[in-house]
């Protein structure tokens, strides 16, 4: 049966990972590549590495960190951060990412979207989207990492980067996302079931329970967390277990 | 130990590259058919799809390469793909070392929303062939896919999605071949690649 994956999501700036870590083996280092093994070891199902560098350097940085990653690593993983065009993709498709998440660069050009998916396969194309609920509990889509609200309603635009070629929605809730009050269930339940591409929900974990719920109520196909793993509040191979008792397929 | 892995317009090759590296070997990534056949192993990876590589490897010649080959061979996702009779992808007659086989596009049963491609860890039953020693029943796998080949009598492993059971892995003869990619299945894809670099062949 397939399984919800759970995947860990780790910031990196200049070669390093950046926020506080604190496994407790692991205690000063800030080798993305130690992490990359560390929550492969542990289980999660893939991991998502976001370049946050602002600089032209730590962007070359980062593609050293993906081809060090790629050689240590035997799961799944998708880098994002300062990916605008075609080349960026190939370069970190080069370096041995297996996919790509794009956010601000697909809605300034949606066309990106089709152009990844014939040239490397819609398997390589993550679109993630961040959203709010509007006051008049319309979902709007906003761009420069919260910053610049759109015109694209969260449901219209995951549809078009489905029909572009994407070949999975990252759903980030900007109101969910680092509250640890759970997912928006009811929201991702409507965009799952109206795509047939898989759901990653992002943002919003605190608990167990939360990643459950992802799960059955909001039809999450994935589950994305950063500081809850990072900080070992959530560690994932009890957390897997648990979700397994709970009747949710998950790889152990 | 030569390993060939068999370079086509087929992508993320990378990968497997790395994985056979994770096993101490130093794979030679090639399209010369002289180094293909002169391997101990060889490799048939990628991603992509059915009409463009076969279009390909019969331009390149590499399908007769691939056909003559008597060593180990592993086809990997659309390497198994490729190694079928017909590919519904395309409509395209692949290089039937599977003959009779036929890759087919899945389809959601009426009611449900079926996610394509079928992506993530899936488990895999039916386990028969020294591929798999050291695996367990339901031991989980990484696919990304569209297309699959229905289980059948060539069929050395087996994985249920959208109400099908399809084959993840097949053999016959010298060819294997797994839908998934062991070398993005963690441990239990490291312990595969590992069973067929040192497989004893038969």
């Amino acid at each position: 049966m397939l399984a919800k994956r759970i995947i860990p999501c780790l910031d990196v700036k200049d070669g390093r990972t950046v926020k506080g870590v604190n496994f407790v083996n692991l205690r000063d280092a800030g080798d993305p590549v130690d992490f990359a093994r560390l929550y492969s070891e542990q289980g999660a199902d893939e991991l998502v590495f976001l370049d946050i560098a602002a600089s032209h350097e730590g962007r070359k940085t980062f593609v050293d960190v993906v081809s060090r990653v790629a050689e240590a690593v035997s799961i799944p993983f998708t880098v994002g951060g300062g990916i605008h065009e075609l080349d960026d993709v190939s370069r970190m498709l080069d370096a041995g990412a297996d996919k790509v998440s794009l956010n601000s660069a697909i809605l300034r050009n949606p066309k990106l979207i089709d152009d990844i998916a014939a040239k490397f396969g819609s398997q390589v194309c993550v679109a993630a989207i961040d959203a709010r609920c509007e006051e008049d509990g319309t979902w709007a889509c906003y761009l420069n990492g919260g910053r610049i609200r759109t015109e694209y309603n969260l449901f219209d635009w995951a549809r078009e980067a489905q029909e572009r070629g994407a070949g999975e929605i990252l759903f980030t809730s900007m109101d969910h996302d680092g509250v640890k009050q759970g997912f928006p269930n009811e929201a991702l339940a409507r965009l799952s079931d109206n795509l047939t591409i898989p759901v990653i929900a992002s943002g919003g974990a605190g608990t167990r329970e939360h990643f459950a719920d992802a799960f059955r109520l909001g039809h999450a196909d994935a589950a994305l967390a950063a500081s809850v793993f990072h900080f070992g509040e959530i560690l994932i191979p009890e957390l897997k277990a648990w979700l397994r008792e709970q009747g949710i397929s998950v790889r152990l | 130990m030569k390993v060939a892995v068999i370079k086509y317009n087929a992508g993320n090759i990378c990968s497997v590259v790395n994985a056979l590296r994770r096993v101490g070997v130093e794979p030679c990534v090639t399209d010369e058919p002289a180094v293909i056949r002169a391997a101990d192993r060889v490799i048939f990876p990628g991603q992509g799809s059915a009409a463009p590589t076969m279009a390909y490897l019969r331009e390149s010649g590499l399908d007769a390469v691939i056909a003559s080959l008597t060593q180990p061979v592993l086809g990997i996702c659309i390497g198994q793909q490729l190694l079928c009779g017909h590919s519904d992808e395309g409509m395209v007659d692949c290089l039937g070392i599977f003959p009779g086989t036929v890759v087919q596009k899945f389809t959601a049963p009426a009611g449900v929303n079926l996610k394509v491609p079928h992506m993530g860890w899936n488990s895999v039953e039916q386990l028969s062939s020294p591929l798999f020693d050291g695996l367990n029943e339901g031991d989980f796998v990484y696919f990304v896919h569209s297309y699959y080949v229905p289980a059948s009598p060539l069929s050395i492993a087996t994985t249920e999605y959208g109400g099908v059971r399809f084959s993840s892995a097949m053999r016959r003869g010298n060819f294997y071949a797994t839908q998934f990619h062991p070398e993005k299945s963690g441990d239990v894809g490291e312990r595969i690649i590992r069973n067929f670099i040192y497989l004893c062949h038969d």
